[in-house]
């Protein structure tokens, strides 16, 4: 393929992480300091969609920065995956900036400086990550992404964000070193390069058990995935403020978990090695462990937060899922899952927040009858559910259908009752919510007098309420146009 | 202008004599002419350093007299690069110490400059000389200088730490000169050059053999390598700030220039690879202090012995990679000495203008300093990610080639105990991380979020530190460069 020099895509990584400076000098002036946020997030959707064009036309837009050993450099290589990727994470930067100024402000948060600028970090290494044109660019990036989101989920400072972080890093920063850091060793020891290419980096000089080992390392070492048993951060990390559960750890750190092993896969491996090993089978396998605990761990949890968080690792798992199944069908359900699953659920965060902020409210049992009051929320609630358990007229669906005629197409018929018990699961423990909601009593124990009395419960302000219903939008138009997604999909994995 | 490599050393030398004489008359003379020392000496090295990478080694004969009997400065690639890394980290290091030279040692800044710059003489002496006696004399002063600094520390506990270490170095040296005297016999020669030659033809005598581990034991007692490690962390830790912020980075990586000089120019790779079978058992022992250099760091309550401890870890990282007898481990372990310098360079540097501000660094009075020093944090937290091999950070790049040349030899153990000593990094900076950033805990939402004023280090401790920090992540980026240019080409 026809790979064209162009700095856009540094240009992108970086325009998030130089605007840092300006953040911390217009730190005593809030409005400034966010319309700041806004420039930089625009530029850096402008510059990626302006890389659009190229990439629809098959071509590759790559950058070399800094040659570190013979065959290994940090460079940046765009190509479908990557600008889908990309497309989203940017996209959805911009609507949760504006939501994070309606929840911090509505929360009077401390630090709100340390806040946005870090966040401004995760979202250039993430970018960073998309655009990896090899393994130790993407590492460098996953490992920055890290630390990065380190004083996000222990924003609140106080003890149980202590542990939490700890618990975060134990598990996000002790499986990249520990496992992925050997393994990306090895690959290198053996093939002297580490270029995501179609074909595999391998050729053979691999023998079936150390290949096995070695994609385990990767598939579990790339923790921020959340495959099972490497899942506890997730739900530890839901301390944090709700701005960084949603566009975080909904979309750009477990997504690039996701995007991690989605590269291991294609791009190391190759999918032909893959399936030459049966490797697939294997992957699907934990995958499929992954979703249907995690479903049922969700089930029994009534902190909405936490519940999402359990969704959230189970959701993850179908992208891999998908992945492994090594068929067109199933490739492309699962990459696309990545966009599908991320605006359905970073709707669920956002109502979640709005609904904190305005009620204080975090338990699901506090939460019946709260929908009468705060409609609009608890209708793009319902969307978002619809969108993770897959039902139309949502993104979700597309991405489930894909990953359904998958397992038909690979002949895993077994695996498609994985996905369908799972959307059972799915809706057992969203729907319920949205029901009781809407038609719930409101418990109405609480003093008249309190503030936070259910009579005076109303819409969240709107800098909260405008995003859930953009990314709302944005799921069902998805259903109708998964078009451009798609299209990337089948340039970034050459499929028919 | 022919006689750079001899300014290099000489003119701390003369400063140091000027600095001495002139604190006689004005005590705060002897800043300035130090200051111009050590600049010169860093230009010089520098000019060095383009014209062996342009033209090849230089050699230069002290006084005009030929070796084997004169002393010669032989000048390559490698301690091109090290001379230059001295004379830099001594040149900034003088810079950011004007405060807390004045503070810390208020009324004997002057011998404080002079001694400062006699032990900066002697590691550049160490670096540049192409003749083993000259060698003993150099490391001489540069320890007697550092026990002397010592002494200057901590009123309490200094003078115990300097005496132990005193004791500890009296005993490598006197091993190392031993070693010196076997060669010598066998020899008849003290020229390293000269030496190399005569012993090419010699490789099964008992007699070098004897030399050869009696050097060694003598270098890496000096370089404190586990368990010869005992005199280090007391002595970091009880000296001045100023000092320990140019003796940690430095004095341990010149010693392992030495080990490294000792084995690739002295004795040669086919003698220490081909005729000893030493290497499997060194790289064990690298290995072992590589672990337990982190679990002792794990234990330590005062960040500078916890620092001191990781410096025992690294020290590890770069004997084994030496002694692994592959070129990838013995790029790796060349590049650590650049990267390891830098590193800890900037970790003491944060670590000084803590203490300039506290004046303690148990890690439990750390209690909020993001918001009290958020500069010197953040030079301390790259540094800290270096030090666990988060790239871009130098730390990882170097680690690279470790790692790389203990798979290529199947040393499985020291790959695994390189990426054991990173996780256990990651828990001992993020164990400083919490005490800093947690606490005090504030007590939930909207209140008693007290700002907490910002007093920050002086403007250049902080400039220095920012430097070092930012530098850390120039040369992970630019390690490709580094590699290419003057560890592979001196390598073959």
């Amino acid at each position: 393929m026809e790979t064209i020099v162009s700095i856009k895509p540094l240009l992108a990584v970086l325009v998030t992480l130089f605007v840092i400076p300006v953040l911390v000098s217009s730190s005593s002036r809030p409005n400034v300091r966010e319309s700041w946020i806004f420039v930089a997030g625009a530029v850096k959707l402008i510059l990626v969609l302006s890389m659009l064009p190229v990439i629809l036309d098959g071509k590759l837009i790559g950058l070399t920065l800094f040659e570190i050993a013979p065959g290994v450099s940090i460079a940046f290589r765009v190509d479908g995956l990557g600008m889908l990727f990309a497309i989203v994470a940017a996209s959805l930067y911009i609507v949760t900036s504006i939501y994070s100024i309606g929840y911090m402000r509505g929360l009077d948060e401390h630090g709100q400086t340390r806040f946005v600028s870090f966040f401004a970090l995760a979202i250039s290494a993430t970018m960073g990550a998309a655009f990896s044109a090899n393994l130790l660019t993407l590492y460098l990036f996953y490992e920055v992404l890290s630390l990065a989101t380190y004083p996000l989920v222990t924003h609140h400072q106080d003890g149980v964000s202590r542990i939490s972080g700890r618990r975060y890093l134990a598990f996000i920063l002790g499986t990249s070193i520990g496992f992925v850091l050997p393994a990306m060793m090895i690959c290198y020891y053996l093939t002297g390069t580490l270029e995501f290419s179609q074909a595999g980096i391998f050729a053979g000089q691999l023998s079936k058990p150390a290949a096995l080992v070695v994609l385990l390392m990767f598939v579990f070492g790339f923790a921020k995935a959340g495959i099972m048993p490497f899942h506890t951060w997730l739900p530890a990390a839901m301390v944090a403020p709700t701005p960084v559960s949603a566009l975080l750890h909904a979309v750009a750190v477990v997504k690039v978990g996701v995007f991690s092993i989605v590269r291991v896969i294609t791009g190391i491996f190759g999918v032909q090695m893959m399936a030459d090993f049966n490797l697939g089978v294997v992957v699907m396998c934990i995958a499929s462990v992954t979703i249907l605990l995690a479903s049922c761990i969700a089930l029994s949890q009534d902190e909405l937060k936490r519940r999402l968080a359990y969704s959230t690792i189970s959701q993850l798992s179908y992208i891999i899922f998908g992945v492994a199944l090594l068929s067109p069908q199933g490739l492309l359900g699962g990459v696309i899952h990545i966009a599908m699953h991320a605006f359905g659920k970073i709707t669920l965060f956002f109502c979640a927040g709005a609904i904190f902020v305005a009620t204080g409210k975090k338990y699901i049992s506090q939460m019946s009858g709260l929908g009468r009051r705060m409609p609009f929320t608890f209708a793009a609630f319902f969307i978002g559910a619809l969108g993770v358990i897959g039902l139309p007229p949502t993104g979700g669906f597309y991405s489930k259908w894909n990953l359904i005629l998958g397992t038909l197409e690979a002949q895993q018929t077994i695996f498609m009752l994985v996905l369908l018990v799972s959307s059972f699961l799915n809706a057992f423990y969203f729907l319920p919510i949205v029901y009781k909601g809407f038609f719930g009593k409101l418990d109405d124990d609480d003093d008249d007098d309190d503030e936070r009395s259910p009579v005076k419960i109303k819409e969240a302000n709107l800098c909260l309420v405008i995003p859930l219903m953009i990314t709302a939008v944005i799921s069902i138009v998805l259903f109708f146009y998964p078009d451009i997604f798609v299209h990337l999909i089948k340039v970034g994995l050459a499929l028919k | 202008m022919d006689n750079y490599p001899a300014l290099i050393v000489v003119t701390p030398l003369l400063a140091a004599l000027f600095a001495g004489l002139a604190a006689w008359i004005e005590e705060r003379l002897s800043y300035p002419i130090a200051l111009i020392g050590l600049a010169v000496s860093l230009f010089s090295g520098v000019k060095v350093l383009m014209q062996v990478i342009g033209s090849g080694p230089i050699v230069y004969r002290i006084a005009g007299w030929d070796a084997p009997m004169g002393i010669e400065y032989r000048i390559d690639l490698l301690n091109a690069m090290v001379l230059v890394l001295v004379s830099a980290i001594a040149f900034f290091n003088l810079i950011a110490s004007c405060q807390s030279v004045n503070q810390e040692t208020s009324d004997r800044a002057g011998s404080f400059y002079t001694i400062y710059l006699l032990f900066v003489t002697g590691l550049l002496g160490v670096t540049a000389t192409g003749d083993l006696f000259n060698l003993y004399v150099l490391i001489e002063i540069t320890s007697l200088t550092s026990y002397a600094m010592v002494a200057l520390g901590d009123r309490d506990r200094g003078p115990m730490a300097s005496l132990n270490y005193v004791f500890i170095g009296v005993i490598g040296a006197s091993f190392y000169l031993l070693g010196v005297g076997y060669l010598y016999m066998q020899t008849g020669s003290l020229n390293m050059a000269d030496v190399a030659r005569i012993l090419s033809g010699i490789h099964g005598s008992n007699t070098v053999l004897t030399a050869f581990i009696l050097c060694m034991l003598g270098i890496w007692i000096k370089m404190a390598l586990f368990p010869m490690h005992v005199w280090l962390p007391n002595a970091y830790a009880y000296s001045p700030v100023a000092f320990a912020r140019v003796v940690a980075p430095l004095m341990t990586k010149v010693m392992v220039y030495v080990m490294i000089r000792l084995m690739i120019t002295v004795f040669g790779f086919d003698y220490i690879f081909n005729t000893l079978h030493l290497s499997q058992a060194v790289v064990w022992l690298a290995t072992i202090a590589i672990l337990a250099g982190g679990v002792m760091a794990l234990a330590q309550k005062n960040l500078k012995k916890m620092l001191a401890y990781i410096i025992v870890c690294e020290i590890g990282y770069m004997v084994g990679g030496a002694w692994m007898g592959n070129q990838l481990g013995m790029t790796g372990a060349i590049l650590h000495i650049l990267n390891d310098a830098v590193m800890t360079f900037a970790l003491f540097l944060a670590v000084g203008n803590m203490v300039y501000r506290l004046k303690t660094v148990e890690i439990s009075d750390l209690k909020g300093l993001f918001q009290k020093m958020p500069w010197t944090m953040t030079g301390f937290v790259l540094a800290g990610m270096s030090i666990i091999g988060v790239p871009p950070t130098c730390g990882f790049f170097s680690k690279w080639y470790l790692i790389l040349g203990a798979f290529e030899q199947g040393a499985w153990h020291f790959a695994a105990a390189l990426i054991i000593s990173s996780l256990i990094c990651a828990v001992l900076f993020f164990k400083v991380f919490e005490v800093c950033f947690f606490e005090p805990m504030p007590q939930g939402h909207g209140q008693a979020h007290a700002p907490v004023s910002i007093e920050e280090a002086p403007v250049a401790m902080l400039i220095v530190s920012g430097l070092v920090s930012i530098s850390i992540i120039v040369i992970g980026l630019y390690s490709g460069a580094i590699v290419n240019s003057i560890i592979l080409p001196f390598l073959h």
